[in-house]
């Protein structure tokens, strides 16, 4: 069984980005366009990883971050912020929020793949 | 990793036709904020992507486009028919680096120069000072760049020290450790020395830590990048150990093997000397200033340097193979993984096996029984690596029997048999200690002084003989001497002033030998400097029973006695009985199991409701599973009896079904569980669950003490 990982990030290219990249090395994944939408599409599937972006309309990677934490089931889910490197207060928010990883814009896809490898083995 | 890159340009050129059209539409109505926001998301994804997919030359060409449109986004700028053709001549020159891409024409470096300086000039401030614009990082991020030649390799000690909280943020330390071994040749350790027991532990907190070491070429920023997520929450130490510059100095021979080598001492006499030294570590652990993992740690540490320092060593020889040994030196942690793996295996091929009975596919059962036949010869071959001939252990006896026997006056010839017998090298180990005490009381107790024994028309001088053989999936290993042997009603009358049995107890003999390695007992007239301190039987008893052997006491008045250990060849792999009671499945020791009898709610009502059974007249009493686990009330109307044998007694297990035979590797309970006391470890089964191994003497032991209890209670 392949694991399954959650894309969530407003822009559909960098979803695009990660889906493919993610799907070329055997995960499935599924896509959210922002955080409510992610946890939508959370409940009831067995989700291994998350990676979410932090500035997302109606709900962002922040909140997110902090709903997943609050709710058990999702207490140990290792979860990766899409943050860029000339915003540091935003990644020292989501790291206490309860982010496992980081990865900074833009980024390609080995990087990304690094990441994922790192939290998930 | 061509499929993205080909999202990618489509995406691009749909981006591009868009633009053009927004642009076109900009020229007419060049105020509007809708139509600029429009451009410079475009120009923005182009170069934001770009960079990710690979495409550095349109994202650094864009970023300059992107940068004017920020700057008319701002007000600073103004949107001009210059501007706009330029805009659109930048398009045309995206379009041709995406093409280059694909193979098509190479793209006009001088062109992207001369679009870029006119952008520039645009730019408010920059006027006449086009070629100096600082360039922010915005196409790559450092990380990109990896150093990809070979550096020197060097040896790093990395103390991976988590904090509590390590899982609270999601993180799994498991794959760190991963990525280390893959950045090269690495031991780990696991520390467990902070775990507390069950009842206090937090599962959702971190108690390990590890020390790793490790031989890689690349740098320590490589290694720090391991942990850069978990830097806040764990204490990371990585220090170098060794990176070859003191390479040659290699350490010259010990003293012993010196003196071994100039003949001046015996293979065996070095030893026995050596067997009785103890290891430095081991003396470290015992004064209590180290525990036991951190010298493990430190011995992998030496362990792993040397290997390095010895490879490197070999290299420059010319690469020259060593000759062609007939036999290696293999570190034995080597051969712990291998049969650790080989027992994985086993696991697997039961769950194959399993899987393919389920199917009822006749290949797959093909499959599955060729794969049988070839992990129990892989288990086989595994184990007999493992083994050492015994004959090593007993080397160093000779010299105890001979000081004991002189300061002690007695007269001792010592003989042994059978030193080649194999067995395996964690049973050795083990078996050395309880052996010092069984010969040492043959000479304290055994054999009598030379008057004595001249008295009752023997010759002078005693014997003890030591002996080991094998005898099907066990070794037997006897201490013999030809002393006094054992006086059954000195015993008694010793064991009931102990208090240890009741004064009318009624016992076999054979049992009332046992008494002599009950904790507390020595029949020895006085306490002597060698025994007599009621410490040391004991402690056969309870190292020989945690090797899941057993001890058989015969002795004859006058004749002398004879101590046998029956041991099983590993410990690592038992056949054993597999039962379930109420959908748990435990395996009880094949070894000790004799027969499976039925038992009916008729055969109970017999026996007035008492935990025995009458087996072909003989009564043999049973501990039910169900109530020692506390599994609930749910019997079925026919049980099982699972007859074993402990030592010379018999007792039953009761059982809801016996399922079969199956062969078990054994898994520790590891620390959180080390104080459950009737189970001695546990299995997996084919279908990937658990079953508890049950240590049938100590639940054997547990049972009578209730029942003593019980009928201590009765009598009150």
């Amino acid at each position: 069984m392949s694991k399954l990982i959650l894309s969530v990030d407003d822009s559909p290219s960098i979803r695009q980005m990660v889906s493919f990249t993610l799907k070329n090395e055997g995960y499935q994944v599924i896509e959210a366009e922002d955080g409510r939408d992610a946890l939508s599409k959370l409940g009831g599937s067995q989700v291994s990883l998350v990676i979410t972006d932090l500035h997302m309309p109606n709900m962002d990677g922040i909140e997110l971050i902090r709903n997943l934490r609050a709710n058990p089931a999702y207490k140990f889910l290792p979860i990766v912020m899409l943050t860029t490197e000339s915003n540091l207060d935003k990644k020292s928010q989501g790291k206490e929020a309860g982010a496992t990883g980081w990865i900074v814009k833009p980024f390609k896809p080995e990087q990304l793949l690094a990441v994922v490898k790192r939290l998930l083995g | 990793m061509d499929a993205p890159k080909q999202v990618y340009r489509e995406e691009a050129y749909e981006l591009l036709a868009d633009l053009e059209e927004s642009l076109i539409e900009l020229e007419q109505r060049p105020g509007e904020r809708d139509l600029i926001d429009r451009v410079f998301r475009a120009m923005h994804t182009i170069k934001g992507s770009g960079a990710m997919f690979g495409f550095d030359d349109i994202a650094k060409f864009t970023h300059t486009v992107e940068t004017v449109y920020d700057h008319i986004r701002a007000g600073r700028l103004t949107v001009t028919a210059e501007l706009i053709s330029l805009t659109l001549k930048s398009c045309d020159q995206i379009k041709a680096m995406l093409e280059a891409s694909q193979g098509g024409q190479p793209v006009d470096e001088a062109l992207t120069e001369e679009i870029t300086a006119q952008l520039k000039v645009l730019l408010p401030g920059e006027q006449g000072q086009t070629g100096s614009t600082p360039q922010p990082s915005t196409s790559a991020p450092p990380e990109q760049e990896l150093k990809d030649e070979p550096g020197e390799e060097a040896t790093y000690r990395i103390r991976f020290r988590p904090h509590r909280n390590l899982f609270a943020n999601g993180t799994n330390p498991v794959p760190l450790l991963d990525e280390l071994r893959s950045l090269g040749k690495a031991h780990t350790l696991c520390h467990l020395k902070d775990l507390p027991d069950l009842e206090t532990m937090d599962p959702e907190s971190c108690y390990a830590s590890w020390d790793i070491i490790l031989t890689t070429s690349r740098d320590v920023n490589d290694i720090r990048d391991v942990f850069i997520f978990v830097e806040d929450v764990s204490d990371i130490n990585v220090t170098k150990i060794d990176d070859g510059t003191d390479a040659d100095r290699e350490e010259y021979k010990k003293i012993g093997e010196i003196l071994f080598d100039r003949g001046e001492i015996s293979l065996s006499d070095l030893e026995a000397i050596l067997g009785r030294q103890k290891r430095f570590g081991e003396m470290l652990v015992e004064s209590g200033k180290a525990c036991r993992s951190d010298v493990q740690s430190a011995l992998l540490e030496q362990e792993h340097v040397r290997s390095v320092r010895r490879q490197r060593s070999q290299i420059p020889a010319g690469g020259t193979a060593p000759d062609a040994a007939a036999s290696i030196r293999v570190a034995s942690h080597k051969l712990d993984s291998l049969v650790n793996l080989v027992g994985e295996l086993v696991t697997v091929q039961a769950r194959l096996t399993q899987l393919a009975a389920y199917r009822g596919d006749t290949d797959l059962t093909l499959v599955a029984e060729e794969v049988e036949r070839l992990s129990s010869e892989l288990r086989d071959n595994a184990m007999g690596i493992r083994m050492l001939p015994i004959g090593t252990t007993f080397a160093k006896f000779k010299r105890l029997v001979r000081d004991l026997s002189a300061e002690l006056g007695k007269e001792i010839e010592f003989t042994t048999e059978g030193e080649e017998t194999e067995l395996d090298k964690t049973v050795i180990e083990k078996l050395s200690d309880p052996l010092v005490h069984l010969i040492r009381n043959s000479i304290d107790h055994g054999v009598e002084d030379p008057q004595t024994r001249k008295a009752s028309g023997k010759p002078s001088s005693g014997t003890i003989h030591l002996s080991a053989e094998h005898s099907g999936a066990y070794v037997l290993i006897s201490v013999a001497d030809d002393g006094a042997g054992l006086d059954a009603e000195a015993i008694r009358k010793k064991a009931v002033e102990k208090g240890l049995i009741a004064p009318d107890a009624s016992l076999s003999e054979s049992e009332l030998f046992e008494l002599i390695l009950a904790p507390g007992f020595s029949t020895a007239e006085t306490v002597t400097n060698v025994s007599g301190r009621g410490v040391g039987m004991d402690v056969v008893m309870s190292s020989i029973g945690s090797l899941g052997g057993t001890v058989d006491i015969r002795s004859e008045p006058g004749k002398g006695t004879t101590i046998t250990l029956k041991l099983p060849l590993t410990l690592a792999i038992i056949d054993g009985l597999l039962v379930s009671v109420a959908e748990e499945s435990f395996v009880i020791p094949l070894n000790a199991v004799l027969e499976c009898i039925e038992l009916t709610d008729e055969d109970r009502r017999h026996t007035h409701g008492r935990n025995i059974a009458r087996v072909r007249g003989e009564i043999i009493p049973y501990i039910p599973l169900r109530d020692t686990f506390e599994l609930g009330d749910d019997r079925p109307r026919t049980e099982q009896i699972v007859v074993t044998e402990i030592g010379e007694r018999r007792i039953g297990f009761v059982v809801d079904k016996v399922v079969g035979q199956h062969q078990t590797v054994i898994k520790n309970m590891g620390k959180l569980l080390r104080h459950i006391e009737g189970v001695s470890g546990a299995t997996i089964m084919g279908d990937g669950s658990l079953a508890l191994i049950l240590d049938i003497g100590k639940l054997m032991h547990q049972a009578e003490i209730g029942e003593q209890a019980l009928k201590g209670a009765a009598t009150v």
